[in-house]
């Protein structure tokens, strides 16, 4: 095994049967390195939210073998599929999904907590994940009373408690106004220079712009993928996370 | 996942709807209050018939008329007997019954001759008596009855006819007023006929079904004269036997003695004996199926609240779809989603048995038909129990509609 974070071998996802049936995916092969920042790109309905899905296993694959750092997703039941996505795997969405009327160090702490971390440990490095967002002083805040940004600024740090191999976002600025969708882009420009690796689905261009990769669907198919810069172009480059 | 964790997750989430929560709670509430006293009421009933019946004496026989003697129709003229057409139960048979050695279980005998639509007249005041008895003294003591004001009328009086009556605490109420003892000496009229109160007899209590107080005694000779027209026809004989535990010889001997001067067997008896232990048999059976019925209707108001607690979970799971998928998309496995949503069902099941029962015991320190509920301590458990059990069984189904939501569809939901 190579140092691949993602690597998709002929994936394919089929819906329908006969006559209906749809490729959504159709035999994608793509290997992701640890420490990569990739966009995935393409109009609606050429499959980079199946690719999403798929990556962070949310869905399973019909065809092709899918291994996340190393395991073969493939294998798992349900139960190691949802620790797979709690200890492996942040989730970053566009509408935030914080859960409503719950403080934002509750909902940051929230993975720990399914992670079966102690309550006083969890509220630390909840806190703690917080203030590297810039959020410390909002602990307390329900959602309703952040703005946009400073909710997905809280989702990014509920995905980053876990300290995940991958950081996996969907439309992350699709949300928000220019500002804020900046400060998200640069906050994900200083984690991928301390080593994270993140991939995100993006229908702008100025957003994959901000990566260092950038792969194209169309039907169903990687139709383009090239490389801006490399992979640590950045000069922080230790590997392992924190 | 951590229980307790479970447990902080499912109150959020009670407490983030508390009208509906509220509103769940107290369909559980009612279902087990109503189980709690209603329960209470029929043990309430059961119990004061029994303390009725026991302070009528559980040692006293009754001997009333058969009315129905199909032996005797069958032999018409052929049957001979020693007593007139219609005259079953006499003075003389009572006599009879209190031989020392024919029937030496026999403590006391008193006859009864009773009047129907009994309306007893004091001055302005009038009050329809329920229960209007013609006897001699013995049966006072017969019937454990005690004076609250005046004396009883004498061996004397019973066979004289004098016209004196003791009465009841109601009676007494309803014709002179709250001061019952000041009816001593009065002159009532019943039915017209004028009676010198002689005593008011010490009240005794309701049972919720008849009230004994309600009652006028006067010597039996008084009221075959003024009341059945005379005759020497006795409604009924009341025999106390020396002790509870020989009632049934006293039964046996009575029979015997009966049989014999009536000319019958056991086939074709012309009277029948009752005893005491019988009528707490009949009553407490009675009773036992009123509980039940009123358990029944009880068990279905929490059933429906049940119900209730089902459809608040169901809406509840639907409404929070796109939390169960967040939470699954960061890790949450089917374990934990259903005992989240389990506890939550629970809670409210729980918080709205605990205060069933609390509901149960205030709405039982009120009396229901002048009978006071007693909450039955295994009731309490019961309902304990079995609000547990509507929060899981009904709980149940939504809790794992929720936990097999599938997390991309669970995060698509809007």
């Amino acid at each position: 095994m190579n140092d691949a974070v993602i690597q998709l071998d002929s994936v394919s996802k089929i819906y329908g049967k006969g006559e209906a049936e749809v490729r959504a995916l159709d035999s994608v092969s793509i290997s992701i390195d640890r420490g990569d920042f990739v966009a995935i790109i393409g109009a609606s309905g050429s499959g980079k939210s199946t690719m999403m899905n798929i990556i962070g296993c949310l869905d399973g694959a019909t065809e092709g073998t899918y291994h996340l750092d190393g395991i073969d997703t493939g294998t798992l039941d349900e139960f190691q599929l949802a620790q797979i996505r709690n200890r492996k795997i942040g989730f970053v969405f566009q509408n935030f999904n914080l859960i409503p009327r719950t403080r934002a160090v509750d909902n940051v702490s929230m993975p720990l907590a399914y992670a079966k971390v102690h309550r006083k440990e969890r509220r630390e490095r909840a806190l703690q994940v917080l203030d590297s967002v810039g959020l410390a002083e909002r602990a307390d805040h329900k959602p309703s009373q952040l703005s946009g940004g400073q909710q997905q600024r809280v989702a990014i740090a509920r995905a980053l408690v876990t300290n995940p191999v991958l950081l996996l976002a969907d439309e992350p600025t699709g949300a928000l106004d220019t500002k804020s969708s900046h400060e998200i882009l640069d906050l994900f420009e200083s984690l991928h220079a301390n080593g994270r690796t993140i991939v995100m689905i993006t229908h702008e261009a100025d957003v994959a712009a901000r990566a260092n990769r950038v792969v194209r669907f169309q039907d169903g198919h990687i139709i383009e993928d090239h490389r801006l810069r490399d992979v640590h172009a950045h000069p922080v480059a230790t590997a392992v996370p924190a | 996942m951590m229980i307790a964790e479970s447990v902080r997750f499912a109150l959020t989430g009670v407490m983030a709807n508390k009208m509906r929560s509220i509103l769940t709670t107290l369909g559980i509430l009612i279902g087990i209050a109503s189980v709690i006293i209603l329960l209470a009421v029929g043990a309430g009933t059961s119990n004061a018939i029994k303390a009725q019946i026991g302070k009528l004496g559980t040692n006293v026989l009754t001997v009333s008329r058969q009315t129905t003697a199909g032996g005797r129709a069958a032999g018409g003229q052929a049957v001979t007997g020693p007593r007139s057409r219609g005259t079953n139960l006499t003075l003389q048979d009572m006599a009879a019954l209190t031989d020392p050695v024919m029937a030496p279980d026999v403590a006391a005998t008193a006859p009864v001759v009773t009047a129907q639509n009994v309306t007893g007249t004091y001055q302005d005041a009038t009050h329809a008596v329920a229960t209007f008895v013609g006897t001699t003294p013995s049966y006072f003591s017969i019937s454990n009855d005690t004076l609250a004001a005046g004396s009883y009328f004498s061996d004397g009086d019973a066979s004289n006819g004098t016209a004196v009556a003791v009465i009841g605490n109601t009676v007494a109420q309803d014709l002179v007023g709250s001061s019952v003892t000041s009816a001593v000496g009065q002159t009532i009229a019943l039915n017209g006929q004028n009676f010198v109160v002689s005593g008011v007899l010490a009240q005794k209590g309701s049972s919720g079904l008849n009230d004994p107080d309600d009652i006028v005694v006067v010597p039996y000779s008084a009221a075959q004269d003024k009341f059945t027209g005379y005759s020497p026809s006795l409604a009924s004989i009341t025999v106390q036997a020396k002790s509870a535990e020989v009632m049934n010889q006293a039964q046996n001997e009575v029979q015997m003695i009966l049989d014999a001067r009536h000319n019958v067997t056991s086939a074709n008896r012309d009277y029948q004996v009752r005893n005491q232990a019988q009528i707490l048999t009949t009553a407490t059976t009675t009773t036992a199926t009123l509980t039940v019925l009123l358990g029944a209707v009880a068990g279905i108001s929490l059933l429906v609240g049940g119900i209730g607690v089902m459809n608040i979970m169901l809406v509840t799971v639907t409404e929070r779809t796109r939390e169960i998928g967040i939470r699954k998309a960061i890790g949450a496995s089917r374990g934990s989603i259903v005992s989240q949503f389990l506890i939550e069902s629970l809670i409210i099941s729980l918080i709205g048995g605990v205060l069933g029962i609390a509901a149960g015991y205030i709405g039982s320190a009120f009396p229901v038909l002048g009978t006071q509920p007693e909450v039955q301590w295994w009731t309490v458990w019961l309902s304990f129990l079995v609000s547990a059990a509507i929060g899981l069984v009904f709980g149940i189904y939504p809790a794992n509609k929720a936990a097999k939501l599938r997390p991309i569809d669970a995060l698509r939901y809007e």
